[in-house]
């Protein structure tokens, strides 16, 4: 296949197939985690990792695991993948596994990952399904940094842990953007301007 | 830890949808209407119980003495996979009325979150037994209550006129925010700050 093509694998998964912002799907994680930009792209980081892993995997021994029996298989190559970030973070980056908490092993069941493997490596390629993933979470980090960075920024006044607000705003700044309903209310308003951006494109 | 406490704390104060963000794909695919949040919540509350159960006896009478813990993951995920099959065939020869009332919400359970994050949970919290069981009683009770709740006020959504960018899912989350915002209310009730 000609390279303008595969890399059409990797670049619909920022935009035109987003996996939270046009597919919505994997929500729960999206937001759980996205607190500040650093949380929010921690898990980004252990997504990508799992995905990128499944993918991988599943495409390697797509031609010897029989139909009947795939989506077993796919749940324990993505379950092996997320006990081995849910132990890297615990060993290596505590206090991050301490803000996703639960969410590391409830990767398991995100959507994004098993979606991408029936839908995508069980019919493609190592090298297409490695920019598959890489795409996906590309376009998952993309909207893990932007919700991450408008709560922080909202709720602390600072991006990555550096103030960027005035002194006034951080010491009286809008809490209500780290509460859980500033996070439903933020994605609401995100699908709205996507939605309008979109409008009879997608 | 107080049993009380386990109850209401997971059933208002850290309500597993609109508090934890477990389990958002049935609160938002499903409460299109009233009917079906009744049906979904009731599915929920069954199977919820038993994965509590399945899982705290498979985590602590197998798992852990024979030091497999790091197998937690793969195991749970497929013992409720293979649970709900079990559920779903026993309920369709024994209990017909059951099955016609709760059989097309089973294999969506499934890939719920919010069943595999109680198993967690469960464990993560170091509950026995019976402080499993109320943590997943509580967790359904929150579940359905929040499901209910917001498929009444999605009823009323369709009736009203709504910018045609955000029809559908974008006011649907503002809708949610509202919820949520209600429930923060409940924050550090009883003293609860599980």
């Amino acid at each position: 296949m000609s390279a303008p093509s595969r890399w059409k694998y990797f670049a619909d998964g920022i935009i035109k197939e987003n996996p939270v912002l046009i597919l919505m799907i994997g929500l729960c994680p999206t937001l759980a985690t996205s607190v500040s930009a650093r949380d929010a792209l921690g898990m980004a980081a252990a997504v990508t990792f799992v995905l990128v892993g499944s993918n991988v995997v599943v495409s390697l021994i797509r031609k010897v695991v029989p139909g009947s029996v795939r989506i077993p298989i796919f749940i324990i190559i993505i379950s092996t993948f997320v006990t081995i970030i849910d132990y890297v973070l615990q060993a290596y980056q505590p206090a991050l596994y301490r803000v996703l908490g639960v969410f590391v092993p409830l990767i398991v069941v995100n959507c994004i990952i098993l979606g991408r493997a029936e839908a995508f490596a069980y019919g493609h390629g190592v090298f297409d399904s490695l920019l598959d993933a890489l795409g996906k979470s590309a376009g998952y980090a993309l909207v893990m940094l932007v919700m991450g960075s408008i709560r922080e920024i909202f709720a602390a006044g600072t991006w990555f842990g550096v103030a960027v607000t005035p002194a006034w705003f951080r010491s009286a700044p809008v809490l209500f953007m780290i509460f859980p309903p500033g996070a439903f209310f933020l994605i609401g308003i995100l699908k709205g301007i996507v939605n309008r951006l979109t409008a009879g494109k997608v | 830890m107080n049993p009380a406490k386990i109850l209401m704390g997971a059933f208002l104060v850290n309500n597993i949808i609109l508090m934890r963000f477990i389990g958002l794909c049935p609160f938002f695919g499903v409460s299109t209407s009233l009917e079906t949040s009744f049906g979904m919540s009731a599915a929920v509350l069954f199977v919820m119980m038993l994965a509590a159960w399945v899982s705290w006896l498979l985590y602590h009478l197998l798992l852990v003495p024979t030091g497999l813990v790091f197998l937690r993951t793969a195991v749970f995920i497929l013992v409720i996979a293979g649970l709900v099959q079990f559920v779903e065939m026993v309920l369709k020869k024994y209990m017909r009325g059951l099955y016609s009332a709760l059989g097309i919400y089973l294999p969506l359970i499934t890939t719920n979150c919010a069943i595999l994050g109680v198993t967690f949970l469960n464990i993560d919290y170091r509950f026995n037994l019976l402080q499993s069981t109320l943590f997943a009683v509580g967790t359904a009770l929150g579940f359905a209550l929040a499901i209910i709740l917001f498929a009444a006020i999605r009823e009323r959504l369709e009736d009203s006129p709504i910018s045609p960018s955000f029809k559908g899912y974008p006011i649907a989350f503002v809708g949610a925010s509202l919820v949520s915002l209600a429930f923060l209310g409940f924050t550090s009730l009883f003293g609860i700050s599980l």
